[in-house]
């Protein structure tokens, strides 16, 4: 039963190789703007991607306000509709989800997690944050680019994607699109192969992979993942790149454009959409698998109890990194593929149901016969749970191919993946900021502003997104400008409409309490001390909090334990740290 | 408490929406009843495990709380109930599987007594296109196509001047009878939908894609389009109407096949429909 928390006792091994000395900055501009530090440059991108994900926000109020009251804003054409979806979905699920996970919560937590002093390519860690910001500049600029962004949808499907019926087709939009992608991806790289590598080169001694805190096993698979995946869809924005400015035609056949017989041929726009999913299949799970170990972290502090069945978790997290490389048709049911490619892909997906079950179960199972702890971390990881088991459950509809036919390309599958991908993922990005903020700044984030965020965001976005499949189920399709007259749709689909826009101002505008609280406890926090939460693993053990460059003062940390060390019986207190030697034992003659 | 009631109330007010809503499918006018039959199935599936996760959640929040003095358990791992549960989802997730994959083979296997009806997809326009008295669609090329030719018909083709060719108009289907519609696009992705056939399918310039139904009731249907095919997506409206086979054979009657519409179009040479009909 305890063979997880093998080895505790044993001899460590020796250190493999010497403490290096890390790069030291000597002016403020090396210190704080171009710092090689990851705990900065962590702050860097978590500051960019909420900041863009502002935007992407407003544009979801304006596409609501949109649907809600169709015709009372006039200045929501349909160009412009078209122009918030994609900048919406290309924002929430690249430059914010990816973005704050992989370089934000990858950066400022792989380091201190696995007890290193820092990234192990610093240098290429600055550029890899530079690199992203250009990536958002230049996606910024196709809102001020003449014709805007592009409306192609976030999935950017050509041939529509580059011809003038969408807008930015013949512009600058997608031009700048593919551009921003492309340098996004340049970008990404380097940071990813940091992380890799930090975590299978910069552990500290005695931190062995299957002592790893699930956080850190959560965004290494999904850094693995995202080298992988990343790939596919650059080739794919280079090529389209190509078939827009050049005239070549990977994915543009013989076309009559409104009557005019255009130069392109031969040219296969279903490849595009297999790169692009083999892309954005395994997308879903880049964003997800480090949800899923940040979320198994919180549960397991905030319940003082381990997290139930260590081992399935982290072999659930490799599994359906592995599963989701050969799911991605699934996608791609009405696409025109194949058709016999849909009994592979329905039977794939639905197997990858069975992992992600198993780690539904084992976290509820580590809330059984715990102590419970209602912290608000704990909250929003709650409220994950609710939102990930409804959003995935509706993905065993979407993924049994023969189900999806009716509903595929409806509000359905926009209330599924907004479930799954969008509000779970995000509650735990809340739940983190809650949980780590003391350890950023020294300092606890207001209680009671935090209890208003998370109780008007849960609650708002449930009311938001589940009526929504309801309105799919109706035969509702998605990315309409405007429904006009529908006769197989009620007029109570559209009070349903009014009432999801509506929630949806509330819970955007909650989130701006949630930015209020980050600013005013910066100075006016209660002080936090250097580990709040009493929690096990080494980021809590920093000599000082927040932790400095270096992280670990003169000594790097020996690891002892596996990081679920929660009211183990005998032991003095309910938790002991990662670095902590005995179990027991010295506690134990302390008290008796 | 708070926690408690709101998880009880939330996973409650989920079963009974679902219960009381207004908000279901339209009644159906296809084949496809089983496809709604799986639905079904994965409903009441997926609504008993959300309803048995938020409850056992909402009992645990009650049951272990933090109150002063209490201490979690402390058990790792728990190999026979993780086997168990394991065990319990590989079944229901074959549940929904099997029936699944078991409509989905009905679904691309097109009865071989079924008519074929061609189905273009333009910007942002529906056109069809029947088999003329031969019983065969002629080839078509989106290079043939021309402001004379809109479709892109093969003149050569024999096969093709008899084909009935319906721009912009109604499609009639008879009832009771398989269809196959073979699904052509000339500019951009567009999707064949009408939500009471159940049944849809991308329409892909370059390729033909197909479906295949059984219409099983007469009435007046909206075809729309469920692929993002530009600003004028919403606008991209069509309309299917089933008749009794009566109906049917007077409207086909009153249509116009290529070749007549050929002839009738002042900027055709009837020269070359002549010599491509003598051939």
């Amino acid at each position: 039963m305890v063979d997880v928390r093998s080895g505790i006792g044993e001899a460590l091994p020796p250190p493999e190789v010497e403490d290096v000395e890390l790069y030291h900055p000597h002016s403020w501009w090396t210190r704080y703007v171009f710092s090689q530090d990851a705990k900065i440059i962590a702050i860097q991108y978590a500051t960019t991607a909420i900041a863009i994900g502002m935007v992407a926000l407003v544009l979801s109020w304006l596409m609501r306000l949109q649907l809600g009251f169709p015709g009372t804003f006039d200045f929501i054409d349909a160009d412009a509709y078209y122009q918030f979806i994609t900048m919406h979905g290309m924002i929430m699920v690249i430059y914010l989800l990816t973005a704050l996970f992989l370089g934000g919560f990858g950066n400022y937590l792989i380091p201190l997690m696995v007890g290193a002093r820092d990234m192990v390519f610093p240098y290429a860690n600055m550029l890899s944050y530079w690199i992203y910001l250009l990536a958002v500049l230049v996606l910024v600029a196709s809102f001020f680019a003449p014709g805007g962004p592009t409306g192609a949808g976030w999935t950017l499907y050509p041939p529509q994607a580059v011809l003038s019926g969408t807008p930015g087709g013949k512009d600058w939009g997608i031009i700048l699109m593919l551009s921003s992608l492309i340098i996004f991806i340049i970008g990404f790289t380097m940071g990813g192969l940091n992380y890799v590598v930090t975590v299978l080169q910069g552990r500290a001694r005695g931190m062995t992979l299957m002592r790893l805190p699930l956080t850190v096993w959560g965004i290494f698979t999904a850094t693995v993942m995202a080298l992988l995946a990343f790939p596919a869809l650059f080739v794919a924005c280079v090529m389209m790149l190509f078939d827009r400015l050049l005239g070549t035609s990977f994915f543009m056949p013989a076309i009559v454009e409104m009557g005019e017989q255009l130069q392109h041929g031969g040219g296969s726009p279903i490849l595009f959409q297999h790169l692009f999913w083999f892309f954005g299949h395994p997308e879903v799970y880049i964003v997800a698998l480090p949800a899923f170990g940040i979320v198994s972290d919180l549960i397991s502090t905030h319940a003082r109890k381990n997290i139930f069945g260590y081992r399935m978790m982290v072999w659930a997290i490799v599994i359906i990194g592995g599963l989701s490389f050969i799911v991605w048709a699934h996608h791609m049911y009405v696409s025109g593929m194949n058709p016999y490619f849909g009994f592979f892909f329905a039977t794939t997906t639905l197997i990858i149901a069975v992992p992600t079950a198993i780690k539904v179960y084992n976290w509820v199972l580590t809330l059984w016969r715990g102590n419970i702890h209602l912290t608000l971390p704990m909250l929003f990881a709650l409220g994950f749970i609710v939102t990930f088991v409804n959003g995935g459950l509706t993905g065993l509809f979407l993924g049994n191919v023969v189900v999806d036919v009716p509903l595929s390309d409806t509000m359905f599958v926009v209330a599924h993946f907004h479930m799954v991908m969008g509000v779970a993922p995000i509650m735990v990005i809340f739940g983190a900021i809650y949980h780590w903020y003391p350890k950023i700044t020294g300092r606890m984030l207001n209680e009671a502003l935090g209890q208003i965020h998370f109780w008007v965001t849960f609650i708002g976005a449930y009311l938001i997104f589940f009526p929504m499949h309801y309105v799919g189920l109706v035969g509702v399709p998605r990315r309409y400008y405007e429904l006009g007259e529908m006769a197989f749709v009620q007029e109570s689909v559209h009070t349903l409409n009014a009432f999801i826009s509506v929630m949806a101002l509330i819970v955007g505008a909650a989130q701006i309490v949630f930015l209020f609280n980050l600013v005013w406890s910066l100075r006016r926090g209660r002080e936090a001390g250097g580990n709040p939460w009493r929690a096990t693993t080494l980021e809590w053990q920093t000599p000082e909090t927040p932790p400095p460059h270096g992280n670990w003062g003169k000594d790097l940390p020996v690891v002892y334990r596996w990081a679920y060390d929660y009211s183990v019986p005998g032991a003095p207190e309910d938790f002991i740290p990662q670095n902590q030697p005995t179990p027991s034992r010295v506690g134990h003659e302390a008290v008796s | 408490m708070a926690v408690v009631v709101i998880l009880v109330l939330l996973a409650a007010g989920s079963v009974l929406f679902h219960l009381l809503s207004p908000w279901w499918w339209t009644p159906i006018a296809s084949n496809w009843n089983y496809i709604d039959n799986t639905i079904v199935i994965t409903f009441w599936i997926t609504g008993i495990a959300f309803t048995a996760v938020v409850l056992f959640m909402a009992y645990c929040v009650l049951r272990f709380r933090y109150r002063p003095g209490r201490t979690a358990a402390y058990e790792p791992e728990n190999k026979k109930l993780e086997g168990w549960l394991a065990t319990s989802t590989t079944l229901g997730v074959a549940a929904m599987l099997a029936p699944g994959l078991f409509v989905w083979n009905q679904y691309i296997t097109v009865p071989q007594d079924a008519s074929e009806v061609e189905v273009i997809g333009a910007q942002w326009l529906w056109s069809f296109r029947l088999p003329g008295a031969d019983g065969r669609l002629g080839t078509s090329e989106t290079r043939d196509i021309t402001p004379e030719n809109t479709l892109g018909l093969n003149r050569n083709d024999a096969a093709s001047l008899d084909d009935l060719i319906i721009e912009g108009g109604e499609l009639h289907l008879p009832i009771g009878k398989p269809v196959k519609m073979l699904l052509r696009s000339v500019d951009v992705l567009h999707d064949f939908y009408v939500p009471e056939f159940r049944a849809k399918m991308d329409m892909v310039p370059g390729m033909v894609t197909y479906f295949w139904l059984t219409p099983t009731r007469t009435g007046t249907f909206e075809i729309l389009c469920a692929e993002l095919c530009g600003v004028g997506h919403p606008q991209m409206r069509g309309t299917v109407v089933v008749d009794t086979e009566e109906d049917y054979q007077a409207w086909l009657a009153e249509q116009q096949s290529f070749s007549q519409l050929s002839a009738s179009s002042e900027t055709s040479p009837a020269a070359t429909v002549a010599a491509a009909a003598a051939q």
